[in-house]
């Protein structure tokens, strides 16, 4: 792949936290928690990386660091979400009718 | 750039558009699910994305596959049966731990892509310093969040553990972060300098996390995700792709804001927290401090029906002692008693109840206990005035008025102004300390009533006798 250029590479960084704290400072109190694993879930993107690591690996060194890295972005990407989704499903405006025991 | 490869890297881009737009209907929790689920859907595109790139590049080999279809499916596996399995009072530990596993992949890769190089030797800084950068703070967050996540569990000790020379080390360790970093950019072939630099970061996640006690994790869970955002974001530069670089610095300010908000909360500074030596364990001590107990208003629960049962505003302040006692089901089910009953019913959620931030809007969420009544402080402190009962309930350094006075080990703390209720009830064991081992001022206030039992049996007790005055 190209060379991407520095310069390029830092302005996307800076913009990226100025929109992080634009967007996050907004996020009310009460879902801080659902926040957290969700901004979780989305650091999971690492398993990108972990794939294009997994690719280039020709050594057995290489092939053990990129399958350790993949269960881990794996396991972070696809935990992340759903226990995130777990979580938003039980707030409601009302509460829900109790379902018997 | 070949047109496949473009083409990746536009997806890449609408993938981390739709990261900020989720995150952003984060704002409200009508919307959240569905942001979430776009952010879902935009990281399995981003997946699939990654795989043709793969399989037109052609560089991988069969063991390459095997490694990547293994590793994820396995990874998956354990996600999907964390993601099910976990009850929402362990929350903090799997987010603590999910923190863990992204910072460790992003370590490794920086670890692997310095391995991997034909001539590691002509790496530029541009390439090596990320990489070191990566390497420390992901092996920092990797090592800590373990620690931090054991901590929680209950498997490390939850007090701060100390040991002689602890201090020193703390401030050691980071001077070899620099030591280790100029190295291996000056020498990427260094072998020693990459193992230094990662058993030396591992080391430091240890002595950082286990001096810290219990009652300051939620800063600590905060801040171990800004570093797992910025390692995220390091791996980035390191293989160049910008997405790694938007996610990584997307989660990185949102544990920074997450992280102040906290130590705001406990008026204390990231510095001092993180030094340690002021959060106990997770049990304080319960020492009876018999004078005081005399001094306060022990009430019944047949009294606290009364005063509830013809209140028309009741606001409860819950505290990680209810979820302790896992006795937010109860509380629900008497807060619907009196919602339907026709007295207004409000909860008072302090940003560190709990053990991660918003933890407690969790806990009462899952009992059923509908949004529009959680409410944040400083919308509900102008509203205690109001109150004909405050029901406090496992909480207490936070709604000590104590905080409002100079010269003591909570002055400045922002609390909830509980003491401003026409009554209040506080339900508690005994007299016991919070963490911050002072008396709490509120429970000898003459307007306050101390009802001393458990929470799960004192509500299930407070339901009952409620359920005879408005049935």
């Amino acid at each position: 792949m190209n060379e991407l250029d520095l310069l390029t590479a830092i302005t996307v960084f800076v913009l990226s936290v100025l929109i992080g704290v634009e967007v996050i400072s907004k996020v009310p109190a009460t879902l801080h928690t659902p926040l957290m694993s969700g901004s979780n879930a989305v650091h999971g993107i690492v398993v990108i990386g972990a794939m294009l690591i997994a690719a280039e690996s020709h050594t057995w060194l290489g092939y053990v660091l990129a399958f350790v890295a993949m269960v881990f972005g794996a396991m972070n990407v696809v935990g992340g979400y759903l226990v995130t989704d777990r979580m938003l499903e039980m707030f409601k405006a009302r509460p829900a009718e109790k379902k018997d025991v | 750039m070949d047109t496949v490869s473009n083409a990746v890297h536009y997806i890449f881009l609408g993938s981390a558009a739709c990261f900020v737009l989720g995150l952003h209907l984060m704002n409200h929790p009508r919307t959240a699910r569905r942001g979430n689920a776009i952010s879902a859907a935009a990281m399995a595109v981003a997946i699939a994305a990654t795989v043709w790139l793969v399989i037109h590049e052609g560089t991988i080999t069969t063991t390459g596959w095997l490694v990547l279809v293994s590793g994820g499916l396995i990874g998956a596996a354990l996600g999907l049966y964390a993601a099910r399995e976990v009850k929402m009072t362990a929350m903090p530990q799997l987010v603590s731990l999910f923190n863990a596993v992204g910072g460790g992949a992003a370590a490794l890769i920086a670890v692997n892509d310095l391995l991997q190089a034909d001539h590691p030797a002509a790496l530029g800084a541009r390439v090596s310093l990320p990489g070191a950068l990566d390497i420390v703070i992901g092996a920092v967050t990797f090592s800590g969040s373990l620690i931090a996540a054991g901590k929680l569990q209950g498997v490390v000790s939850g007090a701060p553990v100390v040991f002689p020379g602890a201090r020193l080390l703390n401030v050691l360790l980071p001077a070899s972060f620099v030591v280790g970093t100029v190295w291996l950019v000056l020498s990427p072939d260094s072998l020693v300098a990459l193992y230094g630099l990662v058993a030396v970061a591992l080391l430091f996640g240890v002595t950082m996390v286990l001096p810290i006690g219990g009652a300051d994790m939620p800063v600590v869970i905060a801040l171990l995700n800004a570093f797992t955002g910025s390692a995220v974001a390091m791996a980035g530069f390191v293989l160049n792709e910008t997405a790694l670089i938007i996610a990584g610095m997307l989660v990185s300010s949102s544990g920074g804001i997450l992280t102040k908000l906290m130590a705001d909360a406990m008026n204390r500074s990231i510095a001092n927290i993180v030094v340690g030596g002021f959060g106990t364990g997770d049990s304080a001590p319960a020492a009876v401090a018999g004078g005081a107990a005399a001094q306060v208003r022990p009430v019944s629960a047949d009294d606290v029906a009364i005063q509830l049962a013809y209140a028309s505003k009741v606001i409860i302040v819950p505290g990680y002692g209810l979820a302790a006692a896992q006795a937010q089901h109860e509380l629900g089910d008497l807060a619907k008693l009196l919602t339907d009953h026709g007295v207004d019913v409000s909860y008072a959620v302090h940003p560190v109840a709990g053990r991660m931030p918003g933890h407690m809007n969790v806990l009462l969420a899952e009992a059923n206990v509908p949004y529009t009544q959680l409410k944040e402080m400083d919308d509900v402190n102008p509203e205690f005035p109001q109150a004909d009962v405050a029901l406090v309930i496992g909480a207490n350094d936070v709604t000590n008025p104590i905080a409002r006075k100079p010269g003591n080990a909570i002055s400045g703390m922002p609390i909830l102004d509980v003491d401003k209720a026409k009554s209040v009830v506080v339900i508690k064991r005994s007299m016991g300390h919070g963490y911050a081992g002072i008396d709490n001022e509120l429970y000898t206030d003459p307007k306050t009533g101390m009802f001393f039992t458990d929470a799960k049996k004192g509500l299930s007790e407070l339901k009952s006798a409620v359920g005879e005055f408005v049935g």
